[in-house]
């Protein structure tokens, strides 16, 4: 009994925490955001990493991307030269559980929905980094898609910890929360 | 007639709210209400034996027993350094709420203590935490002393095999404040805001 409250109660403070964006959406933009970039019907915008302690072998890649097709795409995986081993994984919080878990199938971008990958929820995965990811500097990614085919992007690198472009809200301009994919950010899962 | 049917209505009303008192009671919702109504989701039952004697070593190589969680508020945070995400995040987090507090939190002490002994020796500690602010220590040693002092603080953790990275630590994901006993204090959750967090962590202080 108390374990289903409590996990409804992390499943409601996740809840509480993904809703917040959208709140944040008046006032002026942070303009200095890089172009989208535009591959078939995807759009991705805000590319962006942070930077790794030393010693560090691992490291993670957000990024926001639009499907404005008609047909579902998928992230396969993607190519980097700082890591010897990438993946598309998802975290998962379920109560006071993180779980990381690589998505076997990809990550799917649904037609005409925007899926954002961030702290927290979906992001794609350095592992077995060659050097550590400095501050500053940028990750030249190229992401494989089921449909687009491969996409060469550029991750910004933001400070440790740092929660990224995504909180002047920026990321959720103009975005349907409705539309968007958070499968895997709240549910209850694995072991 | 009239006073009749409303003593009926009166009695269905107090049976409905013994019903839903019930409920709530049984749902646990009144459950440590004795305990800071400030403090965070307890992981720990109360009836349930918290802590347990250890002797596991510090990311510079001295011995580190039990008795470092008493005499001083603590804050615990269970991790590891191939954690891309939650663990760097509560390190940079808590090294600001420390930059924050300043002076308040000088008898304060901090642990980052490994889920993943077999891999996070004490050198590797260490220059992960050169990242962090210099006062949070690094607890480590061999694994099945590692998991008894996680299983006595009844802490979460679990290896998950994973093809490309050997495996990975899913794990609990809150820091645990504990008191000047030793004793469990609530907890600061991954989603806790900034301000929830020193919140909590000066009324540990205060204690």
């Amino acid at each position: 009994m108390t374990h289903s409250i409590r996990t409804a109660a992390a499943a409601a403070t996740l809840a509480c925490a993904l809703a917040i964006p959208t709140f944040a959406q008046d006032g002026d933009m942070a303009m200095d955001m890089a172009e989208p970039i535009v591959a078939g019907d995807l759009v991705i915008t805000q590319p962006w990493t942070r930077a790794t302690p030393p010693a560090a072998v691992t490291g993670a890649g957000y990024l926001t991307i639009t499907n404005n097709g008609d047909t579902d795409d998928w992230l396969l995986g993607f190519e980097s030269d700082v890591a010897a081993v990438t993946e598309v994984h998802e975290m998962i919080m379920a109560d006071d559980r993180m779980m990381m878990r690589p998505l076997e199938d990809g990550l799917v971008i649904p037609a005409g929905e925007t899926v954002v990958l961030r702290p927290g929820g979906f992001h794609i995965m350095f592992i077995d980094l060659a050097a550590g990811i400095e501050e500053g500097a940028s990750v030249h990614v190229t992401l494989v898609f089921a449909v687009a085919g491969e996409v060469t992007i550029d991750l910004e690198v933001y400070p440790i910890g740092s929660d990224g472009p995504a909180m002047d809200g920026g990321a959720m301009d103009g975005m349907d929360m409705d539309g968007m994919n958070m499968d895997g950010m709240g549910e209850e899962g694995g072991a | 007639m009239n006073s009749l049917r409303l003593v009926r209505y009166g009695l269905w009303g107090a049976v409905a709210i013994a019903a839903v008192l019930a409920i709530l009671v049984a749902a646990g919702v009144f459950e440590g209400s004795d305990a800071d109504p400030e403090a965070g989701d307890a992981p720990v039952n109360a009836n349930v034996e918290f802590g347990t004697p250890f002797t596991l070593v510090t990311h510079t190589g001295e011995p580190i027993t039990e008795a470092a969680f008493q005499e001083t508020p603590t804050l615990v945070f269970f991790g590891f350094t191939y954690c891309p995400d939650v663990c760097p995040t509560a390190l940079a987090e808590v090294s600001g709420w420390l930059a924050e507090l300043g002076a308040d939190a000088e008898d304060l002490e901090v642990y980052f203590v490994s889920v993943d002994p077999e891999r996070d020796v004490p050198e590797r500690l260490a220059e992960y935490l050169t990242a962090f602010d210099e006062r949070i220590v690094g607890v480590t040693g061999n694994v099945e002393d590692v998991h008894a002092m996680l299983d006595g603080y009844h802490v979460y953790y679990e290896r998950y095999e994973a093809e490309n990275v050997g495996y990975l630590m899913d794990h609990a994901s809150s820091f645990y404040l504990l008191d000047r006993s030793g004793d469990f204090a609530g907890t600061i959750a991954y989603n806790d805001s900034r301000d929830l967090a020193l919140e909590r962590i000066r009324s540990l202080i205060e204690g």
